[in-house]
């Protein structure tokens, strides 16, 4: 059994049956550490090797020895999750004490002398290793593991050069469990660190990981026949130090020797994730985190790993020409100049020419097309969701309307959180695991309007519609109460909200409340204004109010496949440029073969207005290109050529737009005074939206499947069929009522 | 927590026989899953009883509200009493709705805790200690008779009538009276084949032996006779200046 996972989950005062059962527990709302007192963050110094380090006080003593530069193995300890001490190889030697201690588990004293290179160390290394090993099969060579296996390596370095392992009575057998269509399970190779169950029960929010058992006969499990229903639970795989944990659909296929390496970001959600894009010759073989603190820590969501082998199906290769009932393939030259003559014969002008990026669009390819459409004489540009066409309520004109200001490391600091319409756990998925992270933690209270959803935390439920939100801008209920107190509040509104008809409203009620309790919600160091979006409104992609009411004759997909076929006209041209033949190429007159973002280098902006830089992993399949090269070459043949050659020119052009384009890495802030005369103006230009109050409905509700790439992914269909659709083992009625308030 | 005893000497190994693996596979006593059975799954209804919901209610009163999961193991206890002396999915089920927990973290208690019976058990639960006291003073013979003299189950079994089960257990720390053996609630110690029947037929009548030591001890005190305190206690006042008297 695991003390300390079982103390970080905790049954708490918030959330829906603790109201009903335990009323009783108001002197201790809101706290749920016993601990009430804070951490002192005073500086110790200690020799580690006869090297001097000062670490933090309350620093683990793997992490004085790690910041003293020695390496210290270990298989249980990791640094993003609670210390359970049970592998026992971080054993280091501490004077004048009796034993090797666990460093992990061991806080750094003052003035200790730490040796990791004795004897002693070695000897009691070699040992452990040995009872590690007296259990685990010999199957490297089967085991998909080998060649980044913790256990392999450490073995290697520390382990005993010979067997001794002659036990009559065998190996222990554990039987594999099935946890769904993503994680494979080999239990037998298990050493029972207990990773992945600290990760699921304190990230990812899925209490249903445990350890049964005792001895050595424990095993990791759910006990239960169940599957690990998280958008997060890839990271396990990761996190495994052995083979017990693997990738189901890259079992088997490939060696970590044979792969490139290419750091890059996702575009599967808002975040941003930093990736590592691990391919083998064209074919993208595998997508693994990259740790970074600011963005998504060291997780990433399932469909960010795991969506990429929709890359490989549906992909559109050659340019497409529709010619009566079908597409057949054409050269580039063909393509262009169609539509060069599809545009001159569909006879639009101004602002009957419309573009309509999508949300896999990168920023290079959306400038391009805004530049061509502009020069074309058009300001009719348009997002590629409901009612994308008009220009947004919350206005393009200052930034800290549309991002997310309080940015995501901030969202830890907050002490009150009131989720508008958003459900962020499938929204972004990493940032509902620092949520979760800080409501565990410290005594954040979380509020949502909106539709329930199980978020992994307990919430205050507000109410669905609009007047929830006007009855928490007028401060009733308890959670307004709590709000006001609270030091860091924070709203979060979900990207849905402004495409709902009380969408202006809302957000006009949000703003005025902002602006009146700004001694709190914006000041220099904290906005607590964020809006948790799918778009990029950076490069101004948005229409004029004239524009948006015009009935387009010439429309030019960019990466949208969201479109409602209902808003095209039936005479209208249409060219789809986009990397899969998904929903916006079936509209076309012309198709144009994009590359995917595993293929380009380009810029993406996340939901903060953090601009990171993809690269390219693998060349594009077929005669597809780089998107904005095409709309490079396509200006040229409608006679109204960009002006940049080079992906740098076009970055100057970035430059000239937002600065923050180029910047790379880092974010923004918007100055307080900017912020409250944008909100401002949302507040005057919203302020004669009318209530309709239809209840909010949350954007996503196949998380698995929510653009081309992963709607052709084999997985992500498994995924569906195993989670969304998912069977009744008969246990999921005790979980998904109740799971909210105890998870 | 070995199911069987090893035998003496280890026979010969098959020269015939070629597995690829030499070694013998490892059992544990449980399983450490749970299998949907038609006795055992979440659909069979447990809730407890009037009685036991309001002692439910006091044991969880004895906890902080936010640490009420603490009562996670005599709530079990409580749920495998009512529930015929063994732990369903149900009552794991039903305790963790009770304490608002993540049934995981009552299936982890419930599984780490070999008193819990996961499987059925028959009325009378007699659990024998083989640990190296009791083994000494032949509990082993005292097993072979249980086991015998309840129709040649083995341990781990429950007899056809469903009116015993037989386990082997660890030391219960009543070593002073071995060899012993639990039936249900108490003990039976200084057992011999003779008196181990005798209490094995009397449970098979449906009474209940007197508990404690079957050799005519009190307690624990030596069974050769006493060597010290042999003369009769002195009374109040004794040895007293006539004063005191």
């Amino acid at each position: 059994m695991l003390r300390l996972v079982s103390s970080a989950s905790k049954p708490t005062s918030v959330g829906i049956l603790t109201k009903v059962v335990a009323p009783s527990c108001s002197s201790l709302a809101g706290r749920r550490s016993f601990a009430s007192t804070s951490a002192r963050q005073a500086d110790i110094t200690l020799t580690v090797d006869g090297k001097e380090v000062t670490v933090p006080q309350g620093s683990a003593l793997i992490q004085a020895c790690e910041a003293a530069g020695a390496t210290i193995p270990r298989f249980c300890y990791h640094d993003r999750l609670a210390i359970a001490g049970n592998c026992r190889m971080c054993l280091v030697e501490v004077e004048r004490s009796p034993k090797p201690v666990a460093s992990c588990a061991m806080p750094a004293m003052p003035g200790a002398k730490v040796f990791t290179n004795t004897p002693l160390v070695h000897e009691a290394r070699e040992g452990v290793m040995e009872f590690l090993l007296a259990n685990h099969p010999l199957d490297c060579p089967i085991c998909d593991q080998g060649g980044e296996c913790d256990l392999q390596d450490q073995s290697m370095r520390y382990g005993a050069d010979r067997t001794r392992f002659h036990e009559i009575t065998g190996k222990r057998a554990v039987e594999n469990k099935d946890l769904g269509p993503l994680v494979k399970t080999s239990m037998n190779r298990c050493i029972q660190c207990t990773r992945c169950v600290r990760f699921a029960n304190e990230v990812a929010g899925v209490e249903e990981l445990g350890t049964t058992g005792r001895g050595n006969d424990m095993q990791i499990g759910m006990y239960v026949e169940k599957t690990m229903d998280s958008e997060l639970s890839g990271n396990v795989v990761d996190l495994c130090p052995v083979g017990a944990l693997t990738s189901k659909p890259y079992a088997f296929h490939a060696r970590p020797w044979e792969l490139k390496h290419t750091d890059s970001i996702d575009v599967m959600d808002a975040v941003g994730s930093n990736i590592r894009v691990d391919s083998r010759g064209v074919q993208v073989m595998r997508i693994q985190p990259r740790p970074n603190d600011d963005v998504n820590e060291e997780w990433i969501s399932d469909k960010t790993r795991y969506a990429h082998d929709g890359l490989r199906f549906q992909r559109l290769t050659n340019p497409l020409i529709k010619q009566g009932d079908r597409f057949v393939a054409a050269s580039w030259e063909d393509a262009l100049s169609a539509i060069a003559s599809g545009l001159a014969k569909s006879g639009a002008q101004g602002d009957e020419i419309q573009a309509v990026a999508g949300h896999l669009a990168d920023t290079e390819a959306m400038v391009a097309l805004k530049d061509m459409i502009n020069r074309l004489g058009s300001d009719n540009l348009t997002l590629d969701s409901v009612g994308g066409h008009a220009a947004p309520v919350h206005a393009v004109d200052v930034r800290s309307n549309y991002l997310f200001n309080s940015t995501i490391p901030g969202v830890e600091q907050a002490d009150a959180i009131l989720l508008v319409g958003s459900n962020p756990r499938h929204e972004a998925a990493v940032l509902n695991s620092r949520i979760r992270k800080s409501w565990l933690h410290t005594s954040l209270e979380v509020g949502l309007i909106g539709e329930r959803v199980d978020t992994a935390y307990g919430y205050d439920y507000l109410g669905a519609d609009a007047k929830a939100v006007a009855d928490f801008v007028a401060g009733k209920g308890p959670f307004a109460e709590k709000f006001k107190a609270a030091k860091k509040p924070l709203i979060i509104i979900g990207s849905a909200l402004a495409e709902h008809p009380d969408g202006a409203a809302v957000y006009n009620a949000l703003a005025k409340f902002v602006e009146k309790n700004k001694s709190t919600l914006l000041t220099p160091e904290w906005n607590g204004f964020s809006v948790l979006q799918r778009a990029t409104y950076e490069v101004g992609f948005v229409s004029s109010r004239k524009a948006s009411s015009v009935k387009p004759k010439f429309i030019y997909l960019l990466n949208a496949d969201e479109v409602d076929p209902k808003s095209i006209p039936r005479d209208a041209f249409v060219v789809y440029q986009g990397h899969h033949g998904d929903l916006g190429a079936q509209l076309a007159d012309v198709c144009l073969p994009a590359s995917a973002y595993t293929e380009k280098s380009t810029t993406w902006v996340n939901t903060e207005g953090r601009s990171q830089l993809g690269r390219a992993a693998v060349p594009p399949p077929g005669a597809s290109r780089e998107d904005w090269k095409i709309i490079r070459a396509l200006s040229e043949v409608v006679n109204t050529p960009l002006p940049y050659d080079d992906v740098l020119s076009l970055r100057d052009r970035m430059w000239e737009i937002s600065p923050t384009l180029v910047r790379y890495d880092t974010v923004e802030s918007t100055s307080v005074e900017v912020a409250l005369a944008g909100l401002k103006t949302l507040a005057a230009a919203t302020a004669s939206a009318k209530v309709s109050g239809t209840p909010f409905v949350k954007p996503i509700n196949n998380f698995y499947q929510t653009d081309p790439i992963s709607r052709a992914s084999v997985t992500m269909a498994q995924c569906t069929r195993a989670f969304v659709k998912g069977e009744n083992y008969g246990f999921s009625e005790l979980s998904s009522a109740s799971e909210a308030a105890y998870a | 927590m070995f199911a069987t005893r090893l035998p003496k000497h280890l026979p010969r190994p098959h020269l015939a026989c070629r597995k690829i693996s030499s070694t013998t596979s490892k059992r544990s006593d449980a399983l450490f899953v749970h299998r949907d059975t038609p006795y055992n799954n979440p659909k069979v209804p447990f809730e407890f009883n009037a009685e036991n919901l309001k002692r439910a209610q006091e044991i969880i009163s004895h906890y902080p509200p936010q640490y009420k999961k603490a009562a996670t193991i005599p709530l079990l206890d409580l749920g495998q009493r009512q529930n015929k002396g063994w732990t369903s999915i149900s009552v794991m089920n039903y305790v963790a709705k009770l304490l608002e927990m993540p049934p995981m973290r009552v299936y982890e208690v419930a599984t780490f805790y070999t008193m819990f019976n996961r499987e059925p058990i028959g009325e009378n639960f007699v659990q024998v200690c083989t640990t190296t006291p009791c083994m000494l003073r032949g509990s082993y013979d005292i097993l072979d008779t249980v086991c015998a003299h309840l129709g040649g189950v083995k341990p781990g079994e429950t007899t056809k009538n469903g009116k015993f089960t037989v386990i082997e257990v660890e030391c219960q720390g009543a070593c002073s009276n071995a060899p012993m053996m639990v039936v249900n609630d108490d003990f039976y110690e200084d057992l011999t084949p003779a008196t181990t029947k005798k209490v094995l037929d009397a449970f098979a009548k449906g009474e209940k032996p007197k508990p404690g030591p079957q050799s005519g001890r009190h307690t624990s005190e030596n069974s050769a006779g006493l060597t010290a305190l042999t003369s009769k206690p002195y009374g109040p006042g004794e040895f007293c200046t006539p004063e005191f008297r």
